[in-house]
């Protein structure tokens, strides 16, 4: 219907004196926006499939190409805006929920652009990470809160399972399925070359990639998709997802189009069946119900694993994540609302869910008041963009970050937000084996090395400025912090003083 | 402006420490000489001492030493101690009327048992009662202030410089077999007399000279465990952690060195002993939180002996020497030389080695 019809979100410039119309556009183009017209001899786009992935301008060889937001709009309105139009027009033809993908795009608060980092001057010394060793292993997981000699007063070193990290970053949740075989192949070697991790996600282990078990997280989530003894076992620790940032209380969606093969053997489910994990593991409906999902893991894996319970930021979290630290968890892993998804609801991702700077703030400091942050070490993702958030996080409380955006854009993703139609040109949230074979693991976990590598770098300097020489004494050392435009409010959450005070 | 324990404030400083391992007991004036070559290590607004051994005829009762602001609140204070202690002296700490020091508050000591009853009623090792109670009062009561609390010790402090804080106290008068000193220069201080090193809990007490990068990762981990940083300096932390890993975790003076300035995990990963190896791994991985960085020089004093660390890096200068039987620690080898120009085996220990000297068995 004419009603429905919406403008093009971006037209795509062809240049034609440039254009030698060699139709690479046409082949790399998964959405076939372009195509070549025998009749009028020359490229020509149909501008209303294009997602503005920039493939085609990247690969271009005659630089022909640019795709541009379109300035066809409707009248300027500060309420009813274009975007907010659109999807009403979308669902009056539809009668569906809108689905997005990554994470929220909306001009929220980002706290870390607000926090400032200190630097010593004077009254005590900076440390040139050239020069002086400068440390950022970390280790996660319970520790214990006595020592314990033997008879001949030797300290007894037993400790709980613990997961050992280079940096304190790892890579976080995305599941086979959701992105391709060479995606997780790429993570899987980095974070090994690294000494970190990366994490399954809901949709099992690969068998090729049982190998890189010393620095995987297994996943398991409410569909318990590729669950088994050997997968519990392979992992260095074992995650129990019961949400995530971009939809909290929300479970996960797989379209039975990208359960081809050997996603399907994975997962353990029938091929070309859609993957529906539930909202709610439907045996934890309550914090007793997890200590004994907890425990069942712990048992099947005899207590060798550390057991991470991974959940979105949400309202109430510092009391949510208080009954986890009771519940026999040895890490907590707390997912910000920017966080991102292969695909969610686009209400649920916009609108639901906290900032995970004062989640992580808040969460620290109660777990602090109750006296059992050593309990469990605290992980945390949701946009997490660059070195100087992984500092300040640490400064706010965390053991580690978890990054996944940041890791994705290292292997090509331009964030164009369609991962939900499996058409990724780039060869990441894909499974069509032509798409997937863009990403060569080679160059990903390269690339996955290079940009830790890069941010590890940064970490250290950060830290030697502010004259600190390991991780640990940055972490919760929230003297080290200063806001900048926050409120009273904001800053007795975050608990940090003002810059100038 | 802001009080000393309502705001953070950096500072340098000067350290000195002198004990006799054969346990002889020796007046207050060699810790104060020491401290006058390095007048300029200090800035006038903060001096202190610690004595050990000083005060043998009440050996078997804690010497609160507490500034009060005023009679009134002195009364209070009284009030409050009879609550939890018998008292059996209580008395004003004698000092000299001198230009350098004034504003001085009332400073008081008093020689107390806790009440047994009390203890069985808390279910609390003595120790551990002291220690809380001095905590209640240094939270609790406003313009009270306790600054030793240990047997057998004493602190004396005071805003003026190293030297004359020592005349002020009448050092000379007092013998021990053990004494620390400590000269302050703040960056940022109305000067306070509470704000003055040494920093005493029960018979811990620490002089220290740096600025620790990690002081809030620390603060915020000690303070799980009842502590309470009121006064948001270096010493006050570094002394909560020593309390909690020697006192409440049983941790040697090593093992709690290794702790604080922790070997680099590369240096770990070099060393040859597979149980020292163990060890220090396990030490690192279960109180990462208590990792003490930036630079820092301190003196530890506890009853019969003292340990001198500095931090991983030796950001700070600390010399040790010797002559006899006794050991000399300060920042500098002019304040050994001014006091035993004789002195011996003069080093400057390498980062995060602990020095530790204790009086040998039976001279106590």
């Amino acid at each position: 219907m004419a009603v429905d019809f919406i403008y093009p979100e971006f037209e795509v410039i062809r240049n034609e004196d440039r254009c030698i119309a060699c139709r690479a556009c046409e082949r790399q183009c998964a959405n076939e926006v372009h195509f070549f017209s025998t009749e009028r001899e020359k490229m020509m786009s149909d501008e209303s499939k294009c997602v503005n992935c920039q493939r085609c301008v990247s690969l271009c060889p005659t630089r022909a190409l640019k795709i541009v937001k379109s300035d066809c709009t409707l009248r300027e309105n500060a309420n009813w805006q274009n975007e907010t139009i659109r999807e009403v027009y979308k669902q009056a033809a539809s009668g569906g929920v809108l689905l997005s993908s990554m994470g929220n795009p909306k001009p929220m608060p980002v706290y870390w652009d607000k926090i400032l980092i200190n630097a010593s001057q004077v009254t005590n010394p900076p440390i040139d990470p050239l020069r002086e060793p400068m440390e950022t292993k970390v280790f996660l997981g319970k520790k214990p809160d006595k020592i314990r000699r033997d008879e001949k007063g030797n300290i007894i070193c037993d400790l709980p399972p613990q997961v050992e990290l280079s940096m304190p970053i790892m890579f976080s949740a995305m599941s086979y399925g959701s992105i391709s075989y060479n995606a997780h192949c790429s993570l899987a070697r980095a974070a090994t070359e690294l000494g970190i991790v990366y994490n399954t996600g809901e949709g099992g282990l690969h068998e090729d990639f049982y190998k890189y078990g010393k620095n995987t997280i297994v996943q398991v989530a409410s569909g318990r998709f590729g669950v088994h003894e050997v997968y519990l076992e392979a992992g260095a620790a074992i995650e129990i997802k019961m949400g995530q940032g971009a939809k909290p209380g929300i479970g996960g969606h797989l379209p039975g189009t990208k359960i081809v093969d050997d996603v399907s053997r994975t997962r353990m489910i029938p091929e070309g069946s859609d993957a529906i994990s539930p909202a709610p593991h439907h045996d934890i409906y309550s914090i007793e119900d997890l200590r004994q999902l907890v425990y069942s893991l712990k048992e099947a894996t005899e207590y060798k694993k550390p057991i991470i319970v991974k959940v979105a930021a949400v309202h109430n979290i510092a009391a949510i994540a208080s009954g986890i630290a009771r519940s026999g968890a040895d890490i907590i892993a707390i997912d910000g609302f920017r966080g991102g998804t292969g695909a969610a609801p686009t209400r649920i991702r916009d609108n639901v869910g906290i900032p995970i700077e004062l989640a992580l703030a808040s969460v620290d400091r109660r777990l602090r008041d109750e006296g059992i942050r050593n309990n469990v070490s605290l992980v945390v993702g949701g946009s997490v963009r660059s070195a100087s958030d992984v500092v300040k996080a640490i400064a706010l409380g965390a053991d580690a970050c978890y990054i996944a955006t940041a890791a994705l854009l290292a292997l090509g993703c331009h964030l164009c937000r369609t991962c939900q139609t499996g058409k990724c040109n780039w060869g990441i949230a894909t499974q069509r084996p032509d798409l997937v074979k863009r990403l060569n693991p080679d160059m990903g976990s390269e690339r996955l090395v290079n940009l830790m590598t890069a941010w590890r770098h940064e970490i250290m300097e950060i830290m030697g400025a502010m004259g600190i020489n390991s991780i640990e004494a940055l972490r919760g050392n929230r003297l080290m912090l200063r806001g900048v435009g926050l409120n009273e409010k904001e800053l007795e959450i975050l608990g940090i003083a003002h810059a100038g005070e | 402006m802001l009080k000393e324990g309502q705001i953070r404030i950096p500072s340098g400083c000067a350290i000195s420490a002198i004990i006799s391992r054969d346990g002889n007991r020796m007046t207050g004036e060699d810790i104060v000489k020491s401290m006058i070559p390095m007048h300029d290590r200090s800035n006038g607004l903060g001096g202190g001492f610690a004595g050990y051994g000083i005060y043998p005829e009440y050996k078997d009762f804690y010497a609160l030493h507490i500034f009060f602001d005023s009679r009134t609140t002195r009364k209070d204070c009284e009030a409050f101690l009879k609550e939890y202690f018998e008292i059996v002296e209580a008395e004003i700490i004698p000092t000299r009327k001198m230009p350098e020091i004034t504003d001085e508050p009332l400073i008081w000591r008093y020689f107390v048992a806790p009440f047994q009853s009390m203890l069985a009623d808390m279910q609390l090792d003595e120790r551990e009662y002291v220690a809380r109670i001095v905590m209640k009062i240094n939270t609790e009561l406003s313009g009270t202030y306790c600054f030793s609390s240990g047997k057998n010790m004493g602190t004396f402090k005071a805003v003026g410089f190293p030297e004359d804080v020592g005349t002020f106290y009448k050092l000379e008068e007092y013998e021990g077999y053990s004494w620390m000193a400590h000269g302050r220069y703040p960056t940022n201080t109305p000067g306070w007399w509470g704000g003055a090193h040494p920093f005493t809990l029960l018979d811990f007490s620490i002089v220290h000279n740096g600025e620790i990068s990690s002081y809030d990762a620390n603060r915020r981990f000690i303070e799980m465990f009842g502590y309470k940083c009121t006064l948001q300096t270096d010493t006050e932390v570094i002394t909560y952690i020593m309390d909690y890993l020697v006192r409440r975790q049983g941790l040697t003076l090593t093992e709690a060195a290794n702790v604080i300035a922790a070997p680099f995990w590369s240096t770990i990963g070099r060393e040859p002993d597979e149980e020292t190896k163990k060890r220090l791994a396990y030490l690192r991985t279960v109180f990462p939180s208590l990792l003490v960085t930036g630079p820092f020089s301190i003196v530890l004093g506890f009853t019969g002996g003292i340990m001198a660390l500095n931090d991983r890096l030796k950001l700070r200068s600390m010399v040790v020497g010797e002559k006899d039987d006794v050991v000399y620690v300060a920042s500098e080898e002019a304040a050994i030389r001014a006091v035993e120009p004789d002195a011996e085996n003069i080093w400057a220990p390498a980062g995060g080695e602990p020095v530790i000297v204790t009086v040998k068995e039976g001279a106590l």
